[in-house]
């Protein structure tokens, strides 16, 4: 089967937002005329502004993962968790199914993507044509995952909501916590100014 | 030049295809790049609509009912979702908070409601006052909803809490429940169908 052909091939651009195809349109200023949004052929500025947002999420990840997120207090004991430490007592406590969920949304799919994300920029840099239908795909497999990583954001929030049994025992959310769901934030917004069509655009070999 | 309308092209590379309609359960891709062109739409509008309704309803108990209550030697302790919200905001954490606060409260609830406006009138075939820019904000709006993570949060939370404290499950916990499943149902149903089967209404 021949492939379709590409909507800057034909003269035709599709609106970002409802899709309606029109023709293509030189004008920055251009609305679509059905939605009323911004018309352009790709994302403006995705790849400088794909690039700041996921630089600005890795120096966040630092301090998301070396300061605590939560510290559980009780009349004996004062205990503070980081992301990590909160996972192998997960696992400790007998929950080893949880703790593989909990260790796969907030390490495993922050560190994807930010190893999937540099890759795909930095391909598109280069106007690499090597496997441009996988690197679609994990472009996909980023935007689907993405959120799941706020999982321990919420768990650090109803647990500190939770135990509030005065001196007895008291849950509270520590710094780490912070950095954590606004790195979740900013890889969010990182995938989302990337503009996928750019993998296909002048490849160099086909 | 064909009908615009008549065209689909491909959200992830771009590729041209002229629309075909499709049956039950079918899906077209894309052959490039694998990506979904659309699916076909098994819930009709008046289902979609009751479907609103009901997520409504839900979301309001969801809300209002405390998710687990822990136990502690005679005491107990009940949260709802805006207890947590509030617990983070004073214990240092408004970021959390606010991101909590939007994620689960306000973009639900704004899809919710937007949702619900527009399937009011689609109803008749028209489009509601403010159809463009409702449209607009369900697109915007859907990445940032995040139902399905909080109701997997609240399980582990609970596991969590089970080492220590006795834990016992609220009705807010099943109305987030059953607000995953209605999630779900509607995640593979593109609102934007609705600009095809409405028209603008002329006074
Ligand atoms: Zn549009
Ligand atoms: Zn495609």
């Amino acid at each position: 089967m021949n492939a379709p052909p590409r909507a800057s091939e034909l003269g035709m651009m599709s609106c970002h937002v409802c899709r309606l195809v029109t023709a293509y349109v030189d004008d920055p200023h251009a609305h679509c005329p059905r939605c009323g949004n911004a018309l352009h052929v790709r994302k403006r500025g995705s790849i400088g502004r794909a690039w700041a947002l996921l630089a600005a999420a890795a120096i966040f990840y630092i301090p998301a993962n070396l300061f605590p997120i939560m510290r559980t207090q009780s009349l004996s004991s004062k205990d503070d968790n980081t992301i990590l430490s909160g996972i192998v007592e997960l696992w400790r406590a007998g929950s080893p199914g949880l703790a593989v969920i909990v260790f796969t949304a907030s390490i495993v799919v922050p560190m994807l993507k930010f190893i999937i994300m540099g890759y795909l920029l930095v391909s598109v840099q280069r106007s690499s044509g090597f496997v441009a239908k996988q690197r679609t795909r994990l472009y996909r497999f980023v935007e689907l995952v993405g959120y799941w990583s706020m999982l321990d954001v919420f768990v650090v929030a109803i647990l500190s909501a939770l135990v509030h049994f005065k001196i007895l025992s008291r849950v509270e959310p520590l710094p780490g916590v912070v950095y954590f769901g606004v790195v979740v934030v900013l890889t969010m917004l990182s995938a989302m100014s990337f503009d996928p069509r750019l993998i296909w655009d002048n490849r160099k070999s086909q | 030049m064909h009908n615009a309308q008549e065209l689909i092209v491909c959200e992830h590379c771009d590729s041209v295809y002229r629309r075909r309609t499709l049956a039950r359960g079918e899906v077209a891709d894309c052959v490039v790049c694998g990506a979904v062109l659309e699916r076909h739409q098994w819930l009709g509008v008046d289902a979609q609509f009751a479907l609103i309704v009901a997520a409504f309803i839900v979301f309001v108990i969801a809300n209002v009912s405390p998710i687990v209550t822990l136990g502690l030697s005679g005491m107990t302790a009940a949260t709802t979702l805006w207890g947590a919200v509030i617990a983070m905001w004073n214990d240092g954490a408004q970021v959390v908070a606010f991101l909590s606060a939007m994620t689960l409260f306000f973009f639900p609830l704004s899809q919710i409601l937007i949702f619900g406006w527009v399937l009011w009138f689609a109803r008749d075939g028209r489009r509601a006052p403010g159809f463009a820019q409702a449209m607009s904000a369900l697109v915007r709006v859907k990445p940032w909803s995040m139902i399905e993570v909080f109701m997997l949060g609240t399980l582990v939370a609970v596991v969590k809490a089970h080492t220590y404290f006795d834990v016992v499950p609220g009705p807010g916990i099943w109305a987030f429940g059953f607000l995953t499943l209605l999630v779900t149902l509607f995640s593979s149903h593109d609102p934007r169908q609705l600009w095809d089967i409405t028209r603008e209404a002329r006074a």
